[in-house]
């Protein structure tokens, strides 16, 4: 792999950059790998990622029936946080946070982490309670985070409105070393290092069957053909379910549609990312300018990615509630994205019934921000049979009833 | 230079002068004209700056399609960024500023980027910026901020002097678009007696025909447009709307259309826009076709304009873009703008047609004017930086070799048309590409389905690929007609009109003019100009494996500025299809997403802000509170009393008051916002017996219980008293933020598994007025107002009874939240606000005291009576918190049962509910948790505990707390420690979690 760099660029200037190398090979599937990985998300990325890097295991194929980075990793809106209240979630995504921050320089990529800090507005006196219980559990988990009083919530994003009339804003949970990151680049970063890793991307191929020999899958039918292996991962978000069902077993998921809208885009007004709970809205300004919103997801299960368009009139009420100066601006885009939700909120990070299928899902409205951690744990997991990051998201919890509540501590799990 | 011609302009009203301002130059334009066509007449082409090479921008099209002209208008209160000036409709002081530069739009600092072009390829952001790690967000990423963004960001305190609302609409058939298409399909569907609504965005009907000319039924087309005008206008069934545009289609033919009522007219009163929400029985997309621009080096300069809008100012207008316009073409079409500019008195120094074959008809008319056509032929190269100055003309088939130089000010590009499929796709309508018109048409046969599986899209005329005049006007009124079958009326018989469509010579797809442009022009062929993507971008694109049309998209940012494309993707793509060596629909395009035209965030919120963003419930107390100085707390809808601090006192002073005077004498609570919910029938109580975990059917007529309700998880869910009125009909109180949820709950399991049970559920939570009279002398009041029995023997603890009060009739529960003597008052709330007036008087001898919520909970955990939402977060069950009691062991089943056998449910080592006293006497932190010793396998220390509630007892006079504790029951005494966010560690005694009254002897009185 040639590495990316400002001299790199002038290089490639001086000849019309037409020296670029492909940023991965788009290789045929091969009979048979070590491990296949169903669904080119991040967290499928990750997962091959860190089994290669970690674990030496590079005889792996990633399956993607669209295009990479195309599901609900393309889609979101890229808030990246760690301050959630039970200790497994903070553990899997403190750790994700964490490695976000390395993350451009170990995949020589610039996802445009950008820890610009994540605001969680507190409008109501159980929020209030409730984000001090998170400032609370978070100090003993390591997680740096602060709650923090109305007048410095104005101090950090002057456009908000901390006396709307409705809910006046009481203070915040502020984690200054949140933020965001460029979302497609992520996929990109992590597809072009596990290809220079020697592992195969193969995109618009979907995956029809599991094949499974006495209780143990040996490989999967796809629209390219049959692909043997001896492990097998499904990272496939919304269609968790479709894949469980051909590996033989169900899970305990429901897939909705979640919707986010981008305004035109304007000058620099807003440094942080702001999720105002109680009314159910988050905003941020991306590098380009566009307002970034987001609400609630939609209130019946489906798999089209678009959603109901009273979700939007909630959520854009919702902000010009908490922004009011954004109610002149224009809505330049929505769509949607086909997010996978479990009982408890928290993902699954699991083996299966059936011996050697893993699975990772479940991460419903938040996944973007715990890619790394995710894939760090996962590969974990897939190569050793066990890791303390994943130990609690297991699929038995559902059995035993030890649940990792998450909607406890905020309405919206982004 | 661009001017006003001496004469024509349709739209144009040249009587009425208006005045506007421009970077803050005193303009004139006329009644009619749109903020581009008014600049143009003064000679304004350039009117802003690209966004990332802030390379200048002229205006490129008339329509919704404008990538370029975007201005900042208004001031304060109607300020608003990114104005597309040509749907912006001049009026008298409107004020426009040219957009992102820096000191001015002559003069722009930015624009060094333009010169750095050649080392900011399409991303490469992702390849650089990488180093030292912490410049990113220190240094790269403020700068690239503060140069992105295109308008200016609106002040921080700058509200929206508008109002918006929303409509909704219930129609047959509804016809997006009002040009011919539109408004024939409208009059088939009309005539056949469907309820109709035509929209058209722009403020005129009749869309492109009435530029282009021609001739329907053998009268001008401007006759066959205002017939049918007046023809609709003289039907009721059909409602006509002007600046509306189809803004998306969703599922199950919802539509979402928005209406500009006053951007033209601002100073007029009533909404500025408004959002239809419509139901449509089928949708006609009569949206028409825009034109595509051709790709070649310099094609952004200033003055470079699609054919057909430069036909529009001269028409439409009465504005000449320029004095020299040459024309570049792969198509015929463009030959009637050399045609109207000729007409208009300008001079075309040359037509280059990219056919070698060259045009049809029209290019001979063009000939006969004496206009110089030179055939298979291209642009190398445009001249010019902030105006088009000439054009250096090449062989289309070459790599760019100038074979001749021409002046020029115009350059009037057409590619051909692309029809607009944005409506027919947002709900999932299939495209198929026509090789012939090189574009992507719907595809009839896989329309977006309803929910009965029917197409309930139909494509007509220039939108459906129909882009001549007499087969557009052929193909709407089918689709009008069939739109008005399929809702169940009977087309009539009437002939579609008819018009001869002029004999055209084939267009030729032309996708990079010339054809063999090197790497230099490529660079210089722009695809979207706002975004700066160019021809070489999209093949650097698919030369690093971007290759789904989506990466492109989003590697180069093509098709992602504010007009979303409507210009660059067809170009786009067939630029990377080229690249990838593959055919057009092949690659595909990008999803098409609603809005067709960005729409403002106060159309899509309405009516519904600040004081009725949501619905404010008031108790009929409300009123009473908030003039007796009340400090409000926001539950759910509700608002509540926190507490009534008098003039200098603080919140916990007023709390500290409200506790005494309640415990020592008497308080009065507003409890109305309690959740009251009537389940009646034979099978009330059998039903409640599945919902609580504790047994209702046993409770007598006159009696109360309290009673938890748990989820399917075993995790209490509510808790609340519930009184049996009569053997059918039980109450049921709900927390103040359960009812509603609650009340569905119970819905769902009476639809869904129960529904043959007898049983209804009503919220009568609104219906009644509920007021709380507690202290040691409640009874005295009471017995002050009423000949009534309320002794303790005659209305004993958790009994009800009606009661007359001084001639109102009410409802008295004998409950306690607060361990005190205590009646829950009950009457009708048209009653509320004479009981409490009746009862503060009656009490003022005993000190009666108004308390607020904090008291409440106060008072309640002084007794440690559990809060729902403190003590319980959706992970406890009642076993947690010590409610054995209320869990009844003889049920056969109800709500949560099985899910707490499960083992997590059963472990001992669950956390238990304790009290907790701090040692020294101070208050715990909200929040805090318990340590103990060491850190589990992902290095978080752990924790044994953590509280619930915690307050400050006035009656006590010092902290206390309620906690859950790991084998706390068993651990009473010991001292475990809380570290506060604030650094210091609090030391708590475990205890009993009922502090005060440990024998409820005062409530039992
Ligand atoms: C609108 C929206 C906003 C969001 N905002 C945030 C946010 O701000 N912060 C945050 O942290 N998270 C957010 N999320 C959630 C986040 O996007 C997801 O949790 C995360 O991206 C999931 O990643 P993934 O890799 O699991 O899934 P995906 O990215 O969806 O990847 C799954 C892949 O599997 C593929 N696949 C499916 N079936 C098959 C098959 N049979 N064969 C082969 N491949 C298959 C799919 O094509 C897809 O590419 C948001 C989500 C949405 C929709």
């Amino acid at each position: 792999m040639r590495r990316y760099s400002a001299f790199a660029v002038a290089r490639e200037a001086a000849r019309y950059h037409t020296g670029w190398e492909r940023a991965w090979r788009s290789p045929e599937p091969k009979k048979k790998y070590d491990v296949i990985i169903v669904g080119a998300g991040g967290h499928g990325l990750a997962t091959a990622f860190y089994l290669g890097k970690n674990f030496g295991i590079t005889n792996v194929a990633i399956l993607e029936k669209g295009w990479l980075g195309g599901g609900n990793t393309g889609r979101n809106t890229t808030i990246i946080r760690s301050n959630y209240l039970q200790d497994p979630s903070a553990a899997i995504y403190e750790k994700a946070r964490s490695l976000y921050e390395t993350m451009s320089q170990d995949l020589n990529y610039n996802v445009m982490f950008s820890p610009r800090g994540v605001l969680m507005l507190a409008q109501t006196e159980h929020e209030v309670r409730g984000y001090q219980r998170t400032a609370h559990a978070n100090m003993l988990q390591g997680v740096e985070t602060e709650f923090v009083s109305p007048q410095r919530v104005k101090e950090l994003v002057p456009i908000i409105s901390l006396s709307g009339p409705r809910y006046p804003v009481l203070g915040g949970l502020w984690q200054a070393r949140g933020g965001t990151g460029r979302h497609d680049a992520v996929a990109w970063g992590y597809a072009r290092a596990c290809s220079d890793m020697g592992m195969d991307i193969i995109q618009q191929c979907e995956v029809t069957a599991v094949r499974k020999e006495g209780g143990k899958v040996v490989g999967v039918d796809t629209t390219k053909g049959a692909i043997d292996c001896d492990k097998l991962g499904i990272v496939v978000a919304g269609h968790s379910g479709v894949l469980a069902e051909m590996a033989g077993f169900r899970l305990p998921i429901e897939s909705v549609a979640l919707q986010a809208l981008v305004s035109e885009p304007i000058k620099p007004c807003m440094d942080i990312v702001v999720m105002a709970n109680t009314v159910h809205g988050y905003m941020s300004q991306s590098d380009k300018g566009e307002m970034v919103i987001g609400g609630g997801a939609d209130g019946y299960n489906n798999y089209t990615q678009r959603g109901s368009f009273h979700h939007i009139e909630e959520t854009v009420r919702a902000l010009i509630e908490t922004f009011p100066m954004i109610s002149r601006l224009k809505m330049l885009r929505q769509w949607g994205g086909i997010v996978d939700m479990t009982g408890d909120r928290s993902p699954i990070l699991s083996k299966t019934p059936v011996e050697n299928v893993f699975i990772n899902c479940g991460w419903g409205t938040g996944g973007f921000k715990a890619i790394p951690g995710s894939g760090w744990g996962m590969a974990e997991l897939m190569a050793k049979g066990q890791s303390s990051l994943t130990e609690e998201f297991g699929l038995n919890r559902f059995r035993e009833g030890r649940f990792v509540d998450e909607s406890v501590a905020a309405g919206v799990a982004h | 230079m661009s001017t006003r011609l001496a004469q024509g302009g349709r739209r144009i009203d040249r009587r009425k002068s208006v005045e506007f301002r421009f970077n803050g130059k005193r303009l004139k334009g006329y009644e009619g004209d749109t903020l581009a066509s008014a600049l143009l007449a003064n000679d304004q082409m350039m009117v802003g700056r690209s966004f990332k090479y802030h390379r200048p921008r002229g205006i490129v099209a008339s329509g919704a399609e404008e990538p370029n002209a975007l201005f900042n208008t208004g001031e304060g209160a109607t300020f608003e960024p990114n104005q597309r000036a040509t749907t912006t409709e001049i009026f008298a002081g409107l004020e426009a500023k040219s957009q992102n530069h820096w000191p001015s739009l002559e003069f722009d600092i930015g624009a060094v980027n333009a010169k750095l072009s050649r080392f900011l390829p399409a991303g490469f952001y992702y390849k650089t910026f990488m180093f030292p790690r912490f410049a990113w967000k220190h240094l790269y990423e403020p700068f690239i901020r503060q140069s992105a963004g295109l308008g200016r960001a609106p002040e921080a305190e700058d509200r929206d002097g508008d109002t918006y609302e929303h409509f909704y609409g219930f129609f047959d058939v509804v016809v997006i678009g009002g040009g011919v298409a539109g408004l024939q399909a409208a009059k088939a569907a009309g005539e056949a007696g469907a309820k109709v609504l035509v929209m058209e965005q722009t403020a005129q009907w009749g869309g492109r025909a009435a530029v282009d000319g021609g001739e329907v039924d053998g009268a001008p087309v401007a006759d066959y447009i205002a017939a049918t005008v007046a023809a609709l206008e003289a039907m009721e069934n059909v409602t006509l709307r002007r600046r509306m545009m189809g803004a998306g289609v969703y599922d199950h033919g919802y539509l979402l259309a928005y209406e500009r009522l006053r951007d033209h007219c601002p100073d007029e009163a009533g909404p500025r826009h408004r959002l239809w929400r419509i139901r449509a029985g089928r949708i006609v997309t009569a949206t028409g076709a825009i034109e595509r621009p051709l790709s070649f080096a310099g094609n952004d300069i200033p003055g470079v304009m699609l054919a057909s809008a430069v036909r529009d100012y001269i028409v439409d207008y009465g504005v000449s873009p320029g004095d020299r316009v040459v024309v570049v073409t792969n198509n015929d079409d463009a030959y009637r703008t050399a045609i109207a500019v000729k007409e208009a008195g300008l001079s075309v120094p040359v037509i280059v047609d990219a056919r070698v074959g060259g045009g049809g008809a029209l290019a001979d008319q063009a000939r006969a004017l004496g206009i110089r056509v030179e055939t298979g032929k291209g642009i190398a190269k445009v001249h010019g930086t902030k105006r088009v100055e000439g054009v250096a003309i090449c062989a289309q088939a070459g790599e760019g070799a100038v074979l001749d130089e021409v002046g020029c000010d115009v350059v009037a590009m057409s590619g051909g048309w692309s029809p607009v499929v944005h409506l027919w796709s947002h709900c999932g309508g299939k495209l198929n590409w026509d090789e012939a018109q090189a574009c992507f048409r719907p595809d009839g046969n896989r329309p977006p389905t309803d929910q009965d599986g029917e197409g309930f899209v139909l494509p007509a005329g220039a939108a459906n690929g129909e882009l001549g005049l007499g087969a557009g006007l052929t193909d709407a009124d089918a689709a009008g007609k069939r739109a008005a079958d399929e809702t169940g009326h009977k087309p009539g018989r009437g002939k579609a009109p008819v018009a001869a469509d002029v004999d055209e010579a084939a267009l030729e797809p032309v996708w990079l003019m010339p054809q063999g442009a090197g790497a230099k022009l490529r660079m210089k062929a722009w695809l979207d100009y706002q975004n700066d993507v160019k021809v070489s971008d999209v093949q650097l694109a698919a030369r690093e494996g971007y290759e789904s049309v989506e990466h492109t998209k989003r590697y180069t940012t093509l098709g992602m500025a504010t007009d979303q494309g409507k210009l660059s993707n067809i170009n786009g793509l067939a630029i990377l299809s080229d690249a990838l060596g593959q055919p057009i629909p092949q690659t595909g395009t990008t999803t098409f997403r609603p809005p067709y035209t960005p729409i403002s965030m106060g159309a899509i919120a309405g009516e519904a802000r600040a004081e009725i963003f949501q619905p404010l419930r008031r108790t009929p107390m409300h009123d009473w509170h908030e003039a007796n100085g009340a400090h409000w707390e926001p539950v759910g809808q509700w608002r509540r009393p926190y507490c009534y601090p008098k003039t200098g006192e603080s919140h916990a002073a007023a709390v500290a008051r409200e506790v005494m005077a309640t415990r020592e004498s008497l308080g009065l609570l507003d409890a109305s916002t309690l959740g009251k919910l009537i389940v009646k029938g034979p099978d009330a109580g059998r039903f409640l017996d599945m919902l609580y975990t504790n047994m209702m059917s046993t409770l007598k007529p006159g009696k109360c219980r309290y009673g938890l309700m748990c989820s399917e998880n075993g995790f209490l869910i509510d808790d609340g008293v519930v009184a049996r009125l009569d053997d059918d009909t039980f109450l049921c109180h709900t927390t103040t933020g359960g009812a509603e949820r609650i009340h569905a709950h119970m819905e769902e399991w009476l639809q869904t598994e129960w529904w043959d049970w007898k049983v209804y559920v009503a919220n009568v939570t609104e219906q009644y007025a509920q007021i709380a009279v507690v202290g040691p002398n409640a009874r005295k009041v009471l017995e002050k107002l009423s000949e009534d029995d309320l002794s303790a023997e005659g209305f004993p603890f958790m009994a009800w009874k009606d009661v007359t009060l001084n001639r109102i009739k009410t409802r008295v529960y004998r409950i306690s939240f607060s361990g005190e003597l205590s009646y829950e008052i009950s009457v009708p709330a048209s009653e509320g606000r004479a009981l409490w007036n009746m009862l503060l008087e009656a009490g003022d001898e005993y000190g009666a005291t108004p308390y607020g919520t904090e008291a409440l909970h106060v008072m309640r955990a002084e007794k440690g009576f559990i809060m729902i939402g403190d003590e319980t977060d959706g992970t406890v069950i009642p076993q947690d918190l010590g409610l054995h009691w209320a869990i009844s062991k003889k049920k056969e089943d109800f709500l949560g049962k099985r899910a707490q056998e499960r083992s997590h449910m059963t472990d001992p080592k669950r956390w238990k509910l304790v009290g907790l006293e701090t040692v020294d006497g101070s208050v715990i932190p909200d929040g805090a948790y318990a340590v103990a010793d060491g850190t589990n396998a992902n290095g978080q220390r752990n924790v044994q505990g953590r509280v619930t509630s915690t307050y400050f007892s006035p009656t006590l006079g010092r902290g206390i707390a309620m906690g859950l504790v790991l084998n706390g029951p068993d651990r009473m005494g010991e001292v475990i420690s809380f570290p506060g966010t604030d650094g210091k560690t609090y030391d708590a005694k475990i205890v009993d979690p009922v502090f005060y009254d440990k024998d409820g002897e005062k409530q039992n009185v």
